[in-house]
């Protein structure tokens, strides 16, 4: 892949560093190595919590996609919006939710952001700018772009994300988004997700172009590729996009090449890929630990500094398993309430 | 709620009076638009736009690419982000294509992030029979979407109601489904001039009687109101109840005047099987009204078959008046 020969040039080349050295301060790029750790030790969380049978329900796990989530987030701010998908509690970690917060969601209390009726597949934070997971494939893409007309009218100058996975590129959702996007020039960034697997159907089997950034051109917008599991790749292109959007130039597609480690769901035998293939992507390709040695290369941390943000996260965990469990329910006779919005 | 200012009234067509709320809406508050397929200069498959454009812009009155799903979903994404669309499908038939983004977006989005968000968003349906346009253009699915929490789902018979229903429909923060009849946006009708609504949620009754309920929705309201004129030359005395809205179901309105009557008629052009007369027959068997039946409750909905092009066979898929008044005299007379 020619990301990845990129990332490798950057590194020999210190002179021209790779783009986010370039344009973030090393707290924000520190913070960036906290939000990763932070949503896989979410992740982790929650998949030991569903196992020991506080959770319920399912869950999609994005371990293994951290750097695509921070990456395109790390610019935004929380007036920009984005819409999320149900492999989405890494984008709701990296707009800046509340990880206690989500955790009571997953377990369903009142104090969850959903106040326990959305649950993994629906977690959302507006007051940070995410207008929700969602559980309908290809279905946040319209809503983005609905958001960015908002944008466009209110002449906020906000940008809109909309975060999709390679499965919802052969939706019609997706075509008939990113077409309007295009016609109305909206500030709009599509940001797929490739992790290579619609389920269990491989994006070979399942899309007619080899890459799902070959689409853009159907609808004018450029289309980028980039290594998603770059943290400075991913933010570099979104930085690009985000500067075409908020000039009024219209949208871009940006694809994330990525992996996803844990099965689509809770129900995954993983019969469809093969043991050497996750194996190579854990060991070889691992965001975390190609994001680390980079800031390590550049001199923005140290090993010291990564074990404090390591212990910090796992505090920041616990503390969130802890409120959540303690947490009270929602109550039952309360069961309507939401469903429409309440008036005077 | 009801018709605060209610000045000088003059005569509009259903079209007309749409078109007079959509832009009193647009000259109250910027924040509404409409997007539709050709509703700019074209004015509308059925001209309810109209020249709009002309008076508000491209920006406000946008023509979409015939893409239903992604425009009803661009509408939704609107609307929860602070704006607020009126969405025309261009015939209601279209709308099953959008179904994922009514039914599982707009409808659900406030329940499933805990009342985080709102989805002020109309969407207009121009449904119904009698145009020669057969079985995909003329298509009566409001019990579909009356189905889904979430929705509230109206159908206004007059060009007073229908402007003042669209008005509290923009105002709603929830999302309101309006179904139009296609036959009625030509008829006429007293319409107050300037801003005034008529809340959602509340049947009306047109005429009042002893003998008999009949429940009607939209161009119904207009049959059974004919029918109860000559059924009264028969001393058959019809109280006829305008429904107005399917979801949330005025249900209070219906017990008390079955009480009254003791004989109920449910006439809708949807589908009979699983239609809106289906909720209300039930509705009643389940409330104290039950015990006050003298007969059994009948219902008057459409065929079981799509709508047909020929128009004998397309006038016999729906009720029409003369049906309506055989079966309310057989009702009454216990001749059934």
């Amino acid at each position: 892949m020619s990301a990845t020969a990129k990332k490798g040039a950057a590194k020999k080349d210190g002179a021209n560093q790779p783009f986010i050295y370039r344009h973030y301060d090393q707290e924000k790029l520190r913070d960036a190595l906290r939000k990763m750790y932070l949503i896989r030790q979410f992740e982790e969380g929650a998949e030991e919590s569903y196992m020991r049978g506080l959770i319920h329900g399912t869950m999609h796990l994005s371990i293994g996609q951290e750097a695509s989530a921070v990456g395109i987030c790390l610019g935004l701010t929380d007036e920009d919006q984005i819409t999320s998908t149900h492999r989405g509690h890494g984008h709701c970690i990296a707009k800046g939710a509340d990880v206690s917060r989500m955790f009571a969601e997953f377990f369903g209390k009142i104090t969850g952001y959903c106040r326990g009726r959305g649950g993994s597949m629906h977690i959302a934070d507006v007051s940070t700018g995410n207008l929700g997971a969602n559980g309908i494939v290809g279905g946040g893409l319209p809503i983005a772009v609905g958001a960015a007309l908002t944008a466009k009218k209110m002449k906020t100058g906000n940008v809109v994300v909309c975060f999709f996975g390679d499965g919802a590129n052969n939706e019609g959702a997706f075509h008939e988004a990113l077409n309007m996007a295009a016609i109305w020039k909206l500030p709009v960034i599509f940001v797929c997700e490739n992790n290579g697997y619609g389920m269990s159907t491989s994006v070979a089997r399942a899309t007619a172009v080899p890459n799902i950034a070959d689409r853009a051109s159907a609808y004018a917008m450029p289309g980028v590729i980039v290594d998603g599991n770059v943290v400075s790749d991913v933010a570099e292109a979104m930085h690009e996009a985000t500067e075409r959007a908020r000039n009024g130039e219209g949208p871009t597609l940006i694809e994330c090449k990525t992996y996803r480690y844990r099965g689509h769901s809770k129900s995954d035998r993983n019969r469809y890929r093969t043991k050497e293939e996750i194996e190579e992507w854990m060991t070889e390709r691992d965001p975390i630990e190609a994001f680390e040695s980079q800031l390590m290369e550049f001199g923005v941390i140290d090993q010291k500094g990564i074990e404090d943000i390591r212990e910090s996260v796992r505090k920041e965990i616990e503390a969130g398993i802890e409120f959540a469990k303690e947490s009270p329910m929602p109550e039952v006779a309360n069961l309507e309430k939401y469903v429409y919005t309440e008036q005077a | 709620m009801d018709a605060q200012v209610e000045t000088a009234t003059r005569e509009l067509s259903y079209a007309q009076a749409i078109q007079e709320a959509m832009a009193i809406a647009m000259e109250r508050d910027e924040r509404v638009f409409l997007m539709g397929e050709d509703i700019g200069v074209y004015g509308g498959a059925f001209q309810v736009t109209g020249d709009l454009v002309e008076r508000f812009g491209t920006d406000r009155v946008m023509d979409t690419p015939i893409s239903e799903l992604g425009g009803a979903g661009v509408a939704v994404g609107a609307a929860v982000t602070g704006m607020r669309p009126i969405f025309e499908f261009q015939f209601s038939d279209f709308a099953t294509l959008a179904m994922e983004q009514i039914v599982n977006q707009a409808a659900k989005m406030r329940y499933m992030l805990g009342g985080a968000v709102s989805v002020p968003v109309v969407m207009r349906f121009p449904a119904g029979s009698g145009t020669g346009a057969a079985a995909q253009h003329s298509q009566s699915l409001e019990a579909w979407l009356g189905h889904v929490p979430g929705l509230k789902v109206i159908q206004p018979a007059t060009p007073h109601d229908v402007k003042g229903m669209l008005l509290a429909a923009i105002e709603d923060p929830d999302p309101v489904m309006i179904y139009e009849h296609k036959l009625l946006y030509k008829m006429k009708g007293e319409v107050p001039e300037g801003y005034y609504t008529v809340p959602i949620g509340k049947a009306e009754v047109r005429r009042e009687g002893a003998d008999l309920t009949i429940v009607a929705t939209s161009i119904m309201v207009h049959k059974a109101l004919d029918a109860a004129k000559q059924l009264a030359e028969e001393d058959i005395d019809v109280e006829v109840i305008d429904l107005r809205t399917i979801r949330p179901m005025d249900r209070q309105t219906i017990i008390d005047s079955v009480c009254k009557t003791s004989r109920l008629m449910c006439v809708y052009e949807g589908v009979k099987t699983l239609g809106v007369g289906a909720e209300i027959s039930a509705m009643i068997a389940e409330s104290e009204a039950f015990d006050y039946l003298d007969a059994p409750v009948v219902r008057l909905g459409g065929a079981e078959t799509p709508i047909p092009y020929n128009p004998e066979l397309e006038k016999a898929t729906v009720p029409q008046v003369d049906g309506i008044v055989k079966a309310a005299r057989d009702l009454v007379t216990g001749a059934r």
